[in-house]
């Protein structure tokens, strides 16, 4: 499914986002476990925050790594995120 | 770009689930009931606050990031508050298990306030008052208040509902109060014969038509109610040919502590034999997990016999639950004897089989159960020492 790129984006409710010392990783927790988030996915996952949208969290991430090509990559990601009910659009 | 891992199987050298038993004292008598036969041995040698701390501290250290407080009945001790919120601030991802019996507003504000992440409320049933459970109005309107009480608190209704023999074909009832409950997650899960239900087995197990007809029922409810109610349904696995894969293998993700600071791969390793388990009290979490002999017995795959040592789905399964291997067969290095593959396997049909031609009815069979009450707990402690003493 597509995300409207200007809804903003919160994570589902009972997922808790936070970095994990032992593992030097971002997760994100829920009930049954982790989904760990290394990388980029932590960067991006990190951006939600219930008020930024698709398109916003594309901007500041273009604004932290200038140059890069990640658009493709972070609507992937993150439509693939809300398949899978990490995230919802509010 | 990387994409999720969700791996709970990465190798680490910490435990990543922890149960913290906080007692097994409890107002209810569960006839499936998995808390260990003796479990009165505890009485007296429960962790203080200042102890689970510390041993969640250093669990959390190892990376454990999900925490359970369970018993028993952990809302009979007064300090579920602190240990919600310490545990909270410490990084845990902090589930209660609980009957609901002793959860008031009062207390369920607090939880919330220090963090608590999830409820799940378990669906009582004693067995002896089952239809009286199920038809008195008093109970039914205490489980909606005590299941409003936590949706209005934000959390996700989540109700574990043991199946067995006796309360099975009452299952579009116990659906029926979960709707009313509006629960967003139903467990049905059958009861696994461990310690009490062990005891009980020879009642407790459902017959096919028994299971056949709540798998029915619950489908039925499932289609209706699609993603308002999540049910799952769970069969007793010595109705499958291949066993579940206890714990996710032994010593790899979960740490159990009992109430009096024993830790354990799994609530029920403290009946093997041979093995001693080490003590929060004396050990940290640290090496009891990495160099305690009690955690690395059945480690990996090297203590393997066959048909596991050459089987190639033993990284599935692993080879089953030793307690259950050890139940049944005298040996925790045996296949579970569910797998089909076992020589034991015969153990679990026969099991089965009888199952289908109990005669007895359900008011005929409660007086023949052992509930789990505190005499009857003593008692099994008083047999197992003048055994070991002889
Ligand atoms: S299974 Fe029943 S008796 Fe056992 S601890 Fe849970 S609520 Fe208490
Ligand atoms: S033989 Fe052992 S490892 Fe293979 S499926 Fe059976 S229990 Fe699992």
């Amino acid at each position: 499914m597509s995300l409207p790129p200007d809804k903003p984006l919160s994570l589902e409710k009972q997922f808790r986002f936070q970095w994990e010392p032992a593992q030097q990783c971002h997760v994100l927790l829920y009930p049954e476990g982790l989904i760990r988030l290394p990388g980029s996915a932590g960067e991006i996952i990190q951006r939600i925050d219930g008020n930024a949208s698709l398109n916003g969290i594309i901007a500041a991430l273009e604004q932290a790594y200038p140059g890069a090509e990640l658009r493709q990559d972070v609507i992937d990601f993150l439509e693939n995120a809300h398949d899978k009910g990490w995230i919802r659009v509010v | 770009m990387t994409k999720d891992g969700s791996a709970l199987s990465e190798s680490r050298s910490g435990p990543l689930w922890v149960n913290a038993e906080l007692t097994y004292r409890c107002p209810l008598h569960c006839v499936f009931c998995y808390n260990p036969l003796d479990y009165t041995s505890t009485f007296g040698k429960e962790l203080s606050t200042d102890e689970w701390l510390k041993t969640l501290r250093e669990a959390r250290e190892l990376g454990a990031v999900q925490l359970g407080l369970s018993g028993g009945e952990p809302l009979l001790r007064d300090d579920v508050e602190i240990l919600i919120a310490e545990a909270s601030k410490m990084g845990y991802y902090v589930n209660l298990i609980t009957s609901g019996i002793g959860l008031t507003e009062e207390r369920i504000a607090a939880f919330k306030e220090g963090g608590l992440d999830q409820i799940q409320l378990s669906f009582q049933d004693s067995t002896k008052e089952l239809n009286d459970f199920l038809s008195s109005t008093r109970t039914f309107e205490l489980k909606l208040k005590i299941a409003r009480l936590i949706k209005q608190y934000g959390y996700p209704m989540v109700l574990n509902v043991v199946l067995h023999k006796l309360n099975i074909d009452h299952i579009e009832q116990i659906l029926e109060m979960a709707e009313a409950m509006e629960a967003d997650h139903v467990e049905l899960a059958n009861s696994q014969y461990y310690a009490w239900a062990f005891k009980n087995r020879e009642h407790l197990m459902p017959t096919r038509e028994q299971l056949q007809r709540a798998e029915a029922i619950t489908m039925r409810f499932r289609e209706r109610l699609g993603k308002k109610m999540k049910l799952y349904f769970v069969v007793p696995d010595y109705y499958a040919d291949r066993p579940k894969a206890c714990m996710n293998g032994w010593g790899a993700v979960f740490l159990n502590i009992a109430p009096d600071g024993l830790a354990l791969p799994c609530h029920e390793a403290r009946m093997l034999p041979g093995l001693e388990f080490p003590n929060v009290r004396e050990h940290d979490v640290d090496w009891i997990w990495n160099q305690s002999p009690g955690f690395t017995a059945y480690r990996g795959d090297g203590w393997m016999k066959e048909p596991c040592r050459s089987c190639d789905e033993k990284h599935k399964d692993f080879g089953g639950c030793r307690c259950q291997a050890y139940m049944l067969t005298g040996d925790a290095t045996n296949a579970d004897p569910v797998c089909s593959k076992s020589s034991h396997h015969h153990l679990i049909v026969e099991q089965v089989e009888r199952a289908q031609h109990s005669l007895i009815s359900a008011e005929e069979t409660r007086p023949l159960l052992f509930y789990r009450d505190d005499k009857n707990a003593r008692q099994f402690a008083d047999e197992e020492k003048s055994c070991s003493e002889h």
